[in-house]
């Protein structure tokens, strides 16, 4: 049990590739902190710093009070659950579980009953004496996130542990983990490029992108309130539709314009006014009716171009003046492709971004 | 076509098949043969009997035996320290590579010369000693009387001639070993003792039975590089065939010898198969 503190990390591969720059983040005793990010944005980078793996240019590492920075993997009271699940061919699935109590010495009958233990909590105790090469992509998966367990470690590290799964089992692992992770309450720290994942294991996201940890909060501040578009078009499916908008003074009122139609926009947004800004809403708070007759002034009218069934809602593309928007509507909605749309988002829902920086403007 | 596919295979095992059978199989029948009658090409057990009797047999066997019991554990810890080095990816292991894998150009013959040529009466060896003031006469390494230098510098030679090829091979294994294993090994407490023993050894099972099974044939059949360093002071089994065959002109018996040789190949190959099983499920 411990806190992870990251002291402005910085990993440079090949004297000039800056794979981490300049990160710092504290993690709390027990907390499951997701380290997301497309590929290449350095979260494995950073997470194989944390292990020891890799050796960083600059910054300090501190695990439970301690600086590991200077210490070698088996000396940082860690374990991890590597992609490739690195289960060892020559040994057994006991042996594999007790390759880390064996390598320290712990005494026979503990090691024994620690594994069988570790076993148990991942539904391998029939396939003990089995060989990696016996077992499923999903069983070998269960090796290795034993094999972490096992040794009760401050801090357990998981690289991308349900990537190589198929998607059913991906599902079910998913909760599993997430059980058990609750369970051992662990310090956790869990990379991963898939966002649902991230969403629905970690405590805390840390989104990462060239290098840089971009945003940090629990998985809702994230969804709901992205810090710049990238974050709110990586997370999300569908991702935030940004619309350019620009914004004008109508009769007093400050108003988001675009084409003919436009929304009303918050007063705070006053300095922006005779400017282009970019207006970020979620797919799901859209209203979406069928135009009849005359257009209100208030919404934006789309011409849907797409519908596509999802099972228990649908998907609409539509497009406003050029731009693209995806709406999400109850499944049995009567909308068809060709079809004009009068959308109203959800006022409170809408989120302003500079069209230049493309970072967000609080205004609430 | 589906024909033509299913004879491709064979078709292209076809060369080495036909350089098999006309160079190795078809002589290796012809000595059984030889080593099976006698002089008047009578089916006999006559050979054998000479061979197994010879005075020089028993030392043969023997200085064969004890060469591979002494030297391939020594060209074996040698070529893994060795591969670990070149596989550690630290500055210059290219040149590493190189420099070990210069005796893997050299002959056999040559190789011994060379040895030969350091542990002579006159040799650089001496000529050392004497400069150091160590020796005031130079000492005579290579003689009947001194069987344990003999051995030795035999052992030399051949570890320095041959354990370029045992590294190659265990280089090659090495590199095969995906970096997830050894960091796994990291992560979860070894040592780099450790790390070799129960990670590294293991998984490099099967390069480590390849290179077991070779170097122990070319073991029983290292030759020159006795005969160059030892001269008649020492001899082994592939020296008695040349001698049978070349200076008593006798081929059955020098034909029984290369049977016997071919026989200890073969039993030691499984013996290795044995001792040092590769078991299909602990493969990666």
């Amino acid at each position: 049990m411990a806190n992870i503190e990251l002291r402005g990390i910085t990993k440079i591969f090949d004297k000039k590739v800056r794979a981490v720059n300049d990160v710092s983040l504290t993690i709390a005793d027990q907390e499951f902190m997701v380290l997301l990010g497309p590929s290449g944005c350095g979260k494995t980078t950073l997470m194989r710093m944390i292990a020891g793996l890799e050796y960083p240019e600059a910054g300090r590492i501190v695990i439970g009070g301690g600086d590991v920075t200077d210490l070698p993997p088996r000396k940082r009271n860690i374990s991890m659950v590597f992609q490739s699940y690195a289960v060892f061919p020559h040994l057994t699935v006991f042996d594999n579980i007790a390759f880390g109590l064996k390598m320290n010495k712990t005494g026979k009958a503990e090691i024994v009953r620690r594994t069988e233990e570790a076993a148990e909590l991942v539904q391998l105790s029939p396939y003990l004496e089995r060989y990696s090469a016996q077992l499923s992509g999903g069983q070998r998966q269960r090796v290795a996130v034993a094999r972490a367990i096992v040794m009760e470690p401050a801090v357990l590290l998981m690289d991308e542990p349900l990537s190589n799964l198929d998607a059913l089992l991906r599902l079910n692992f998913r909760a599993e983990l997430k059980r058990l992770v609750a369970e051992l309450k662990t310090t956790t720290i869990y990379v991963t490029h898939d966002q649902v994942e991230a969403m629905s294991l970690g405590d805390r996201i840390a989104v990462m992108r060239d290098g840089k940890i971009v945003q940090c909060g629990t998985p809702m501040e994230v969804y709901e309130r992205p810090a710049t578009e990238f974050i709110g078009g990586f997370i999300g499916s569908p991702p935030m539709n940004f619309l350019k908008v620009r914004l004008e003074r109508v009769d007093g009122e400050l108003r988001a314009m675009l084409g003919s139609h436009g929304l009303p926009a918050p007063a705070m947004l006053a300095d922006h006014a005779d400017r282009d800004l970019l207006l970020g809403i979620r797919a799901e708070n859209i209203e979406a009716t069928p135009v009849d007759g005359v257009a209100s002034q208030d919404g934006l009218v789309s011409k849907t171009l797409v519908v596509e069934l999802l099972g228990a809602q649908m998907l609409v593309t539509g497009e406003i003046d050029g731009q693209g928007i995806k709406v999400l509507v109850r499944a049995d909605a009567p909308i068809k492709p060709g079809v004009d749309l009068l959308l109203h988002p959800e006022l409170d829902k809408l989120r302003w971004f500079d069209a230049e920086s493309r970072n967000e403007i609080v205004v609430s | 076509m589906a024909n033509r596919a299913k004879w491709t295979p064979y078709l292209l095992l076809l060369p080495s098949a036909v350089y098999l059978a006309v160079f190795f199989a078809a002589p290796m029948a012809q000595a059984f043969g030889l080593a099976f009658q006698d002089t008047d090409n009578n089916w006999s057990l006559d050979s054998w009997r000479i061979m197994f009797s010879d005075a020089s047999f028993n030392e043969a066997l023997r200085t064969t035996l004890v060469l591979i019991v002494v030297i391939i554990p020594i060209q074996f810890v040698l070529a893994m320290s060795m591969a670990l080095v070149v596989n550690a990816k630290l500055k210059f292991s290219g040149l590493w590579l190189y420099i070990y894998a210069i005796p893997l150009g050299i002959s056999e013959l040559a190789a011994g010369i060379i040895w030969y040529a350091v542990f002579t009466q006159q040799g650089w060896l001496n000529s050392f000693l004497q400069g150091l003031g160590v020796v005031e006469r130079p000492f005579i390494f290579l003689s009947y009387e001194n069987q344990g230098w003999l051995i030795f510098a035999i052992v030399l030679a051949e570890a320095w001639r041959a354990t370029s090829i045992v590294m190659v091979i265990l280089v090659a294994g090495l590199q095969g070993i995906p970096r997830d294993y050894l960091e796994a090994a990291d992560v979860f407490g070894a040592s780099s003792w450790q790390k070799v023993t129960r990670v590294i050894l293991p998984l490099l099972r099967p390069s480590l039975q390849v290179a077991l099974i070779l170097r122990i044939i070319l073991a029983f059949q290292a030759f020159a590089v006795i005969i160059a360093i030892a001269g008649q002071a020492l001899t082994v089994l592939p020296a008695e065939a040349y001698r049978w065959y070349q200076d008593y002109r006798d081929p059955h018996v020098a034909a029984a010898y290369a049977s016997l040789i071919l026989f200890l190949s073969i039993a030691s190959t499984i013996l290795v198969l044995w001792l040092v099983p590769t078991r299909e499920e602990q493969l990666g």
